[in-house]
C-alpha cells in the first residue's frame, strides 16, 4: 500500500516537474518573441525618426498647433464658413460619386470572378485558379500607382480615381464574396440546370438571392472604404474635396478657413457614412437572423 | 368548413401576390436605377470630354518606355562633337570616343539601324538612307534645316518645317534643326538595369561576372550594382524598407495603444457608461478624421518623413482597433473569468490568463490583415508626407520621363504587397495554430 502510493506519488511529481519544465519553456519563447518585438518596434522607431524631417520628441509638442491654427481662423471668419461649405459642397459630391461608382463597378466585376473562382459555381472549372491569381493581382495593386498612371494618360479628373479604386475593389470584393459564396448552397443552382437554366441564369437566379444580404453589406463596409481612398487620390491629383483641400492649404497661413470647411465636410461625411453602413450591415445581418427563426 | 378555408385563404393569396409584386418590382427596379445612376455619373464626371481630351501619345510614350530605351546620339552642329548617351542623361554618356557598336564615330558618324536604315552625320551634311523611302539628306546651317526629300509630298511620319526637321520610324526617330542634328534609337529593356557605363563590369555577360565574382570580385560587383546611380537599387530598397517600416510601426503602435484603451470601452469591463461612451466616441473621432487629414496635420508637427506616415496611420488605427478590440472583449466567455476567480486571482491576472488567451487569435488575425492593407495605405501616405516608395514613384512620375523607373518601382511596390499578403497570412496562421493547439 505504502509502495504503491510513492509510486503514485513520484509519478505525480514527475507530471508536475514535466508540467513546469513545459511552463517555463513556453514562457522563455514567449519572453523571446517579446523581446524581439519590442526591439524591432523600438529600433524601428528610431531609425523612422532619424529619417524625419523634423524629430518626434521636439515635434509632439507641437502636434496641436495645426489644429489650433485652422480652428482659430475658421472661428475669426466663422460667418463665411456657410459660404464656403456650399462652395466645397459639389466637390464632397464629386468624391462620393467617386466611391459609389467604383463600389457598385467594384461590387458586380468582384461578384462575376468571384462565381467564377468558386467550386461548384465556375462556369470553366480548369480556370479557377487563373481568376483566383486575377483577383490577388487587382488586389495587390495599390489605387495611388493606378491612379497616378492614368492621371498621365487621361488627365487630372475624377475618372482616373473611379477606374484606380474600381480596379482594387474587384479584387478586395472578389476575394469577400468568393468566401461568402464558398456557404452558399448549390441545390438552387443543380435545380436550374436540371431545366436547362444556363450560366448566367443559374448564378442570377440560384445564387444571387442566397448571397446578397451578405454581399450587400460587404460592398456597404468597402464603399466606406472607398470614400476616404477618393479624397486621398484627390490629393494627388484626382479630382474632388482632397484635390479643393490641396489647394486650400497651399495657399497658407491666413487662408486656412477654406481648409477648415473642407475638413469638417470631409468629417462629417465619414462619419455619417460610417454611422449608417454600420447601421444597415446590422440590419442586414441581423434580419436575416429574423427570419431564420420565423 | 371550406367557407373559412377560402376565407383565410383569399387575403393570404393576396399577400403572396403583393410580395411577388414587390420582389418583382425590386428585381427589376434595381438594376434600372443602378443603370441610371451610371449613366448620370457618366455625365456627372464628364466622360465624354475626359474622352476628347485624352491624350493616347502619352500612353504610347509611357507603355514604349515602360520596356524599351532610347539612346541619344546628338552632334552638335557648331563644334561638330558628338555625344552618345542613354536617356540623354548625364549619367548614361558614353565616354569621349566610345559608343555602342552601332554607331561608328569619326571624321562623318555612320549609325546603322535595324532594318538597314542608315544615319550619317557628316561634317556638313546629316543624312538619313530610309528603306523603302529613299535618301533624305539636310544641311543644317544658317538658312535652318535645308533638308531635301526624294519626294514631293512627305509622309506624314515626316514633318519637316524651315527651322526643324523629325523623321520618325519605327526604328528610331531623327531631329535636325540648325543647332544640332539628334538621333534617337530604341532598344528592348531596361538599360543599364545592373551596371553603368563607368563600372568595370558593364557589358559582361552573368558568365564572366560570375567567374570574376568567384575570384574575390564579389564584393566590388555587388557594390557596382548595389550604387548604380541611375537605377539607384541600394536607395530603393531602402525606401522599400521605410514604406513597410511604416506600416508596422503604425499597425503595431495603434495595436499597443488601444488594446488597454478597448477594455474601457467594453460593456462587460466598464460599467460606467460615461467612461465608456467617452472613450467610443473617441474611437470614432481618430477613425472619422480620414488619414489623410491626419497625415496633413501631423505633417505640420513633424515635416515629411517615414515616422509622419507611421504615426497617420497610427492614430487612424487606434480608432479601428479600438473599436474591433472592444468588440472582442465584448464577446469573451465570461467562465473563464469567473474560474480564474474562484481561484483567487486579481484583476491583472484574470485580465491576463482569462481574457487575452481568449482574444489573442480574432486580434492578432485582425492586426495582421490591417499591417497587410498599411503596407497599400503607406504607398500613399508616403506620396503625400514625402516618404518610402510612394515618394520615389510620385518624383519618376512628374518627370514624365522615367517611365522605365515608375514600371520598375511598380513592380517592386506589387512584389512587397504579396511578399507581406504571404508573410501575414503564414504568420497568421503559425500564431493562431500554436495557440489552439496547447496554451
Amino acid at each position: 500500500m505504502a509502495e504503491i502510493s510513492t509510486t503514485a506519488g513520484s509519478r505525480v511529481t514527475n507530471i508536475r516537474d514535466d508540467y513546469m519544465a513545459l511552463t517555463r519553456r513556453k514562457r522563455l519563447y514567449s519572453g523571446i518573441l517579446l523581446a524581439i518585438f519590442v526591439a524591432l518596434m523600438v529600433s524601428g522607431f528610431m531609425v523612422a525618426d532619424a529619417r524625419n524631417a523634423g524629430g518626434f520628441w521636439d515635434g509632439w509638442t507641437n502636434v496641436l498647433d495645426f489644429p489650433r491654427t485652422v480652428i482659430a481662423e475658421a472661428s475669426e471668419k466663422i460667418h463665411e464658413l456657410p459660404g464656403h461649405l456650399v462652395t466645397f459642397f459639389p466637390a464632397l459630391i464629386e468624391t462620393i460619386n467617386i466611391a459609389a461608382v467604383s463600389t457598385l463597378i467594384g461590387a458586380i466585376g468582384g461578384a462575376i470572378l468571384s462565381m467564377l473562382s468558386t467550386r461548384g459555381m465556375a462556369r470553366w472549372p480548369r480556370l479557377i485558379p487563373v481568376f483566383r491569381r486575377i483577383m490577388d493581382v487587382m488586389r495587390a495593386i495599390p489605387e495611388i500607382v493606378i491612379a497616378l498612371v492614368l492621371i498621365f494618360v487621361l488627365g487630372g479628373g475624377p475618372v482616373p480615381a473611379m477606374i484606380a479604386i474600381a480596379f482594387h475593389t474587384v479584387g478586395a470584393l472578389g476575394k469577400l464574396f468568393s468566401e461568402v459564396n464558398e456557404n452558399a448552397s448549390l441545390k438552387p443552382v443543380e435545380g436550374l440546370s436540371s431545366v436547362g437554366a444556363n450560366w448566367s441564369q443559374r448564378m442570377l437566379l440560384g445564387v444571387v438571392p442566397q448571397v446578397a444580404p451578405n454581399y450587400l453589406s460587404y460592398a456597404l463596409l468597402r464603399f466606406e472604404i472607398n470614400i476616404r481612398a477618393s479624397a486621398i487620390l484627390g490629393f494627388v491629383g484626382a479630382g474632388g474635396i482632397g484635390y479643393e483641400l490641396k489647394n486650400a492649404m497651399s495657399w497658407g497661413q491666413g487662408q486656412y478657413d477654406e481648409s477648415a470647411a473642407i475638413f469638417l465636410l470631409l468629417f462629417a461625411t465619414i462619419v455619417t457614412f460610417d454611422q449608417v453602413s454600420s447601421y444597415f450591415r446590422d440590419r442586414l445581418t441581423h434580419g436575416r437572423k429574423q427570419e431564420m427563426l420565423a | 368548413m371550406t367557407m373559412t378555408a377560402t376565407n383565410t385563404a383569399a387575403p393570404l393569396k393576396d399577400q403572396a401576390e403583393a410580395l411577388f409584386k414587390r420582389k418583382r418590382m425590386i428585381s427589376f427596379g434595381m438594376p434600372l436605377l443602378i443603370l441610371a445612376y451610371l449613366v448620370y455619373a457618366f455625365f456627372a464626371f464628364d466622360v465624354p470630354g475626359l474622352i476628347r481630351d485624352a491624350d493616347p501619345e502619352n500612353g504610347r510614350t509611357l507603355i514604349r518606355d515602360s520596356y524599351s530605351y532610347k539612346t541619344h546620339v546628338t552632334r552638335d552642329n557648331r563644334s561638330g562633337e558628338v555625344e552618345v548617351a542613354i536617356e540623354g542623361e548625364r549619367k548614361g554618356e558614353y565616354p569621349a570616343g566610345e559608343a555602342p557598336a552601332w554607331v561608328a564615330l569619326g571624321e562623318t558618324t555612320v549609325i546603322t539601324l535595324d532594318g538597314g536604315g542608315i544615319v550619317t552625320f557628316g561634317p556638313e551634311e546629316v543624312s538619313y538612307d530610309i528603306p523603302g523611302y529613299g535618301l533624305v539628306t539636310a544641311r543644317p546651317g544658317n538658312g535652318g534645316a535645308n533638308a531635301t526629300f526624294p519626294t514631293e509630298d512627305l509622309p506624314e511620319w515626316i514633318n519637316a518645317s524651315k527651322n526643324r526637321v523629325a523623321i520618325t520610324t519605327d526604328e528610331g526617330r531623327l531631329t535636325i534643326t540648325r543647332r544640332k542634328s539628334e538621333l534617337f534609337r530604341y532598344e528592348t529593356g531596361w538599360e543599364l538595369f545592373f551596371f553603368t557605363l563607368d563600372s568595370p563590369y558593364h557589358g559582361m555577360g552573368p558568365g564572366t561576372l560570375m567567374s570574376r565574382a568567384l575570384s574575390g570580385e564579389a564584393g566590388a560587383i555587388w557594390d557596382g550594382f548595389w550604387h548604380n546611380n541611375m537605377w539607384r537599387h541600394a536607395d530603393v530598397a531602402w525606401a522599400l524598407f521605410e514604406t513597410v517600416l511604416m506600416a508596422f510601426l503604425g499597425t503595431f503602435g495603434a495595436a499597443i495603444v488601444s488594446l488597454p484603451l478597448a477594455f474601457l470601452a467594453a460593456r462587460n469591463f466598464t460599467p460606467l457608461v460615461v467612461v465608456r461612451q467617452f472613450f467610443r466616441r473617441l474611437f470614432d473621432l481618430f477613425r472619422g478624421v480620414d488619414a489623410l487629414i491626419w497625415t496633413i496635420v501631423l505633417a505640420r508637427a513633424f515635416g515629411p518623413g517615414p515616422l509622419t506616415g507611421a504615426l497617420a496611420i497610427l492614430v487612424t488605427d487606434t480608432g479601428s482597433f479600438g473599436k474591433m478590440f472592444s468588440e472582442a472583449l465584448e464577446n469573451v466567455d465570461g467562465k473563464q473569468i469567473e474560474g480564474l476567480q474562484s481561484t483567487g486571482a486579481k484583476p491583472v491576472q484574470r485580465y491576463r490568463f482569462g481574457v487575452i488567451p481568449q482574444v489573442t487569435p480574432v486580434l492578432l488575425s485582425q492586426i495582421l490583415y490591417f499591417f497587410e492593407s498599411n503596407t497599400r495605405s503607406a504607398t500613399v501616405i508616403g506620396a503625400i508626407t514625402g516618404g518610402g516608395i510612394g515618394l520615389l514613384l510620385t518624383q519618376a512620375m512628374i518627370t514624365q520621363k522615367d517611365w522605365e523607373e515608375v514600371t520598375y518601382y511598380i513592380v517592386l511596390v506589387v512584389l512587397m504587397v504579396f511578399v507581406m499578403d504571404w508573410f501575414s497570412g503564414w504568420l497568421r496562421r503559425k500564431l493562431i495554430a500554436a495557440d489552439e493547439s496547447g496554451h
